[in-house]
């Protein structure tokens, strides 16, 4: 059976619009699959194929200083999602549940850190810790981490509670439910998923975190993006993309995560950001 | 909605810790920048307190105020060039058939979540003298060079001199177009989403062609949206500090790369800071832009 002529607004099936999409998808693809790949070849001129090899990922494993940073990249990044998402879900779930004065420039200052631009902030920490004399280094990071982490997580857990029905609160306080008593049995499990998702975006934003770090740390207080970022200023090299290969892998189990949890979480609003 | 007066500690728990952290951490630092965009700095490189509007004076002299222009049209070029890529590939996605959308969606996001630094350093792979792009070109080159050797043409092509396309200003807006596209990509997707399609299919059944339709009755509609996307291109471009780092040349300095060496090697920190305080402004012009426009178009939320 032949197939119907495309309707005007069926985009998608005119041949060359799929040519501008194809175009944008290899633009969006090509770097980082090429990166990915050439992680396993086993040359160092690293642009011909040489065969498969695993031992770039071995090198950058036995690289002590690349491991290090590593190390510290999951400790930062696991205190400050930790925090963050406490933090960040509590001031979520007032902005969805309370009114109160001046809520919109409240509303505007708790979500500058998202918009401002990095190196601000990143100055404004550096200016911040020396003024205060607070040695930089891995606690310096962390706190500038959950700072900028926070406000994505109120963002996400308040989408999710736009969607929850306020009357099951109402039901549960008639019933004889305690403040906390509702909120532990009612309100928390709907706004549990708002929470991972916000728990695992925190996580992502802290291990890429490459520009407020770079103005953070300390001598030996090094993270993963800084480590590479010092190996990438002078060469190209198959231990530095297998090292990238590795931070992309974590982030995209991370990220798909999120993205499962939110769209099963439902009637959800917004992006997926 | 509940009233705060009604439930005040629980408020006041909810509210005051991550308050207190934003201040503290956050807004306190930034006021500090403000403060020592007025101060003097001493001959060591200390930063000195006092009220002099010279750091603000000096950012506004040719050389710097060159830099500032010159990441301003950086930032427009890049917002343009992923404006052309970008709003297509959000209409695709958007007008895609429902068992494609959500691929498509997640093919647009995924770069968004990778590294930035990472996304900006495979483009060095791509682009250096012995790159994958110029590896390509070689190929052709090759290709076409023994095709003409077949028909007896004279040497025209001559030796392949590899292009230089690193380390220049073209390829920061390469990056920088690389890096932001979805940015621009997903706030337009989520207004052309919720567009009613009714007004489109209206404007086409009414005799006006596929262009006229999306210039006239398309674009309109999505305004807020797209001008969401350009303005979050336009703050990310402009205060990048990475990629011209990794990508630009020796002419390819920006604001947040003056504003990097300031505080870096430079060690003039009021002058870093007025410098920091002008993107900030320039930054918040933006976005009460863009608050206005959109107190202006309510009904298409996004």
């Amino acid at each position: 059976m032949k197939k119907a002529r495309p309707t005007p607004l069926e985009y998608t099936r005119k041949r060359w619009f799929q040519l501008v999409m194809l175009f944008n998808f290899i633009f969006l693809y090509f770097p980082i699959v090429a990166l990915v790949a050439f992680s396993f070849n086993n040359s160092r001129r690293n642009i011909t194929w040489n065969g498969f090899t695993f031992k770039y990922y071995v090198k950058a494993f036995h690289n002590e200083s690349l491991f290090d940073a590593f190390l510290n990249s999951l400790i930062v990044a696991g205190i400050s999602t930790v925090v963050s998402t406490i933090l960040g879900a509590m001031l979520g779930l007032a902005l969805y549940r309370f009114k109160f004065p001046a809520k919109n420039a409240f509303d505007g200052w708790i979500h500058l850190p998202i918009i401002i631009p990095e190196i601000c902030m990143g100055v404004a920490m550096l200016a911040f810790f020396s003024r205060l004399n607070i040695t930089l280094g891995l606690f310096t990071i962390t706190v500038s981490h959950i700072a900028f982490s926070l406000p994505f997580v109120a963002v996400v857990v308040r989408a999710r509670m736009a969607g929850f029905d306020h009357s099951l609160e109402e039901a549960a306080r008639d019933l004889g439910a305690n403040q906390w008593q509702t909120f532990k049995d009612v309100t928390l499990p709907y706004m549990m998923p708002g929470v991972v998702a916000g728990a695992l975006l925190a996580l992502t934003l802290s291990l890429d975190d490459f520009v407020i770090t770079f103005f953070t740390s300390g001598p030996g207080s090094t993270t993963l993006p800084i480590k590479i970022f010092s190996m990438v200023r002078f060469s190209v090299t198959p231990e530095v993309n297998a090292a990238s290969t590795v931070l992309i892998v974590i982030t995209l189990i991370l990220s798909v995560g999120t993205m499962v949890i939110q769209a099963r979480g439902g009637k959800d609003k917004g992006l997926p950001i | 909605m509940e009233n705060w007066r009604d439930n005040k500690l629980v408020a006041a728990i909810l509210i005051v810790p991550a308050s207190a952290w934003i201040l503290i951490f956050f807004t306190l630092p930034l006021v500090i920048v403000w403060v020592f965009s007025f101060g003097e700095r001493g001959p060591q490189g200390q930063t000195f307190l006092a009220f002099t509007l010279d750091n603000y004076a000096r950012a506004l002299e040719l050389i710097h105020l060159g830099i500032l222009w010159k990441s301003i049209w950086t930032a427009a070029i890049t917002t343009l060039i992923c404006f052309i890529l970008g709003f297509p590939l959000a209409l695709g996605v958007a007008f895609a058939p429902a068992r494609y959308k959500n691929l498509l969606l997640l093919l647009v996001i995924l770069p968004f979540w990778t590294n930035l630094l990472i996304r900006t350093y495979a483009w060095i792979a791509v682009l250096r003298t012995r790159g994958f792009l110029n590896f390509g070109l070689e190929w052709v080159h090759g290709k076409l060079d023994a095709l003409f050797s077949l028909v007896k043409l004279p040497d025209v092509m001559g030796t392949f001199q590899p292009l230089a396309l690193l380390y220049n200003h073209s390829a920061v807006i390469i990056g920088l177009v690389y890096v932001a596209l979805p940015f621009l990509v997903l706030p337009i997707y989520a207004t052309l989403e919720k567009l009613d399609r009714s007004l489109m299919e209206a404007s086409l059944d009414l005799g006006a062609g596929q262009w006229r339709t999306m210039a006239f009755v398309t674009i309109p509609l999505a305004f807020p949206g797209i001008l969401s996307g350009l303005m979050l291109v336009f703050i990310l471009s402009l205060g990048t500090y990475l990629t011209p780092v990794l990508l630009g040349g020796t002419d390819s300095m920006m604001i947040g790369n003056l504003i990097a060496q300031e505080f870096g090697p430079a060690r003039d920190w009021p002058f870093g800071s007025a410098l920091s305080f002008l993107l900030l402004y320039i930054t918040f012009i933006i976005l009460w832009i863009r608050a206005v426009v959109a107190r202006r178009s309510k009904g298409v939320s996004y």
